[in-house]
């Protein structure tokens, strides 16, 4: 069980903003984190792995403290089992595909885990090469592999996947699934991508301007907002026609013209120029692939 | 027969100077590329400031400093037998302070231009600050630290102001090749200066062209 409480000022550049986080996460769970840039998500990350120091801070890991402001306790960082995923991958220049890896072990340990990794993501064939000599999406896959060589009780990750196409976001995917499951991780993954979230997350929460405004599971926490299973535009009546017994309304809304069909009594309390929200509930939407 | 005895004495008071420049800088870089205190510029520009200052300027305080006759010479003469005006310890002290900022500046470049993610990804790997400059970052500023010995080693070569007022021109103790340059040409031996100021002149031009080698180099391989 994680346990976060931390303040913050943050200098941004529309001046001063206080970062204030609270939140629990369940030992084996994969937190998502959702936001605006510039709303404190990095520096959530940060103040957990001891990079950043926070003003009023308590974090308590399985019940052992890494942060106590009133007891000023502050853990280093190297005495956090924590793997982070550094958005710029930080991989070693100097070292190669498997000396990075093996860099983070610690004396005495096994290194059939180092081939372990190597194979659960899929870097046999790259183990002696240097990092500036792979693709971003193998470099990401060796930054996560080394993230995971202590087995650390948190696995933190930096967006990692926004600087891949959708292809490679897709499998990398797949990898962190596979590591998370198998080494029983606790993750906490910042992302913008919802359809990752969904696919990842078995919590998140929502930050704005330095405070969590929404939490709980993906549906729930998107289900008004983002997604939703109804159609929902917003236009200006142009024109009201009576055809038979019914009525056409023609709305404008951006360069579309939407006909919908209404009653009587509806049109009575409408007038041309008035704005309305149009809304469908999706039984039938057409899904069309446009190149 | 030229006599080639300043050459070694150059070279050995470059590569004293070079090995004890670089084992301060090293520490002092990091110090200052890294911690917080306040007044870093201040640090910064004392330790440039024998880029501009006149050589003669820093032989001058350096001699008034080391002399028998002040505090600071009494002390080392008493403390430590030093003996540092007119002898080779001397030169090595001068050079040490007037090489200064030719090892720190590219060291400090270096330390300044490494991602700073490098350095958080090895503590949260559970490394040492000290492992960490030993296994990450010194390696992978390797060219830094090259052209900051090279530049030193070049520098220590060419030194002249300072090694005159601090060193005066004692034969097999101080007189270095530059200082023998002239020595020869105000004895009107133009034969014997023009000997030492060739090889000088190709060494220098070695030296430059072996730095922007290691940079060309090291530009193409590197990461960042």
């Amino acid at each position: 069980m994680i346990r976060f409480n931390a303040n913050k000022i943050l200098q941004t550049a529309e001046g001063a903003m206080p970062l204030a986080i609270a939140f629990e996460l369940e030992q084996g769970k994969l937190l998502s984190i959702y936001g605006n840039s510039g709303a404190g998500k990095t520096t959530i990350l940060r103040i957990l792995a001891g990079l950043t120091t926070a003003e009023n801070v308590m974090i308590e890991v399985d019940n052992e403290v890494w942060d106590d402001s009133k007891n000023n306790i502050h853990l280093a960082i190297k005495k956090r089992s924590i793997g982070f995923l550094f958005q710029d991958y930080a991989l070693f220049p100097n070292l190669t595909v498997k000396e990075n890896l093996e860099y983070a072990l610690t004396k005495g340990d096994d290194k059939k885990l180092i081939n372990e990794l190597l194979e659960l993501m899929e870097l046999q064939q790259l183990q002696n090469t240097k990092p500036q000599n792979l693709s971003g999406g193998q470099q990401q896959r060796v930054a996560l592999a080394r993230a995971i060589v202590r087995k650390p009780k948190i696995l933190l990750l930096d967006e990692p996947l926004s600087a891949v196409d959708d292809d490679m976001r897709f499998k990398l995917q797949e990898y962190i699934l596979k590591a998370h499951q198998q080494y029983q991780l606790t993750t906490i993954l910042i992302s913008h991508h919802l359809p990752e979230i969904f696919r990842l997350a078995d919590k998140v929460i929502i930050i704005d301007n330095g405070k969590i405004i929404k939490e709980g599971s993906p549906t729930n926490v998107f289900s008004e907002q983002k997604i939703s299973s109804k159609f929902k535009v917003i236009g200006e009546i142009i024109d009201m026609k009576k055809s038979d017994i019914v009525y056409i309304v023609s709305v404008l809304s951006a360069n579309n013209i939407i006909k919908v069909i209404a009653t009587e009594d509806e049109v009575a309390n409408f007038k041309v120029g008035q704005k309305v929200l149009i809304a469908s509930k999706a039984f039938n939407p057409l899904i069309q692939i446009i190149s | 027969m030229i006599d080639l005895q300043p050459f070694w004495l150059s070279f050995k008071l470059a590569i004293i100077t070079s090995v004890i420049l670089f084992i301060i800088a090293v520490p002092l870089a990091y110090w200052i590329a890294y911690s917080k205190f306040r007044y870093k510029a201040v640090i910064e520009a004392i330790l440039s400031l024998p880029l501009i200052l006149p050589p003669s300027v820093l032989g001058f305080y350096l001699l008034v400093a080391f002399s028998p006759e002040n505090a600071f010479g009494t002390f080392l003469d008493k403390y430590f037998d030093l003996q540092l005006v007119f002898t080779f310890e001397g030169l090595v002290v001068a050079s040490v302070i007037y090489s200064l900022p030719f090892m720190i500046n590219p060291i400090l470049a270096g330390f300044k231009n490494l991602p700073p993610s490098l350095q958080e990804a090895s503590f949260t790997l559970g490394k040492s600050k000290f492992t960490t400059l030993i296994k990450i970052i010194l390696p992978n500023i390797r060219a830094s630290l090259l052209t900051g010995i090279i530049m030193t080693f070049a520098h220590t070569v060419g030194e002249f102001g300072v090694v005159l007022m601090v060193g005066g021109s004692i034969p097999t103790k101080t007189k270095v090749v530059s200082i023998a340059i002239y020595d020869e040409v105000e004895s009107m031996n133009y034969h014997n200066a023009n000997v030492y100021a060739l090889i000088l002149f190709v060494f220098a031009f070695l030296i430059l062209l072996s730095v922007h080698l290691i940079n060309t180099n090291s530009s193409k391989t590197r990461l960042y």
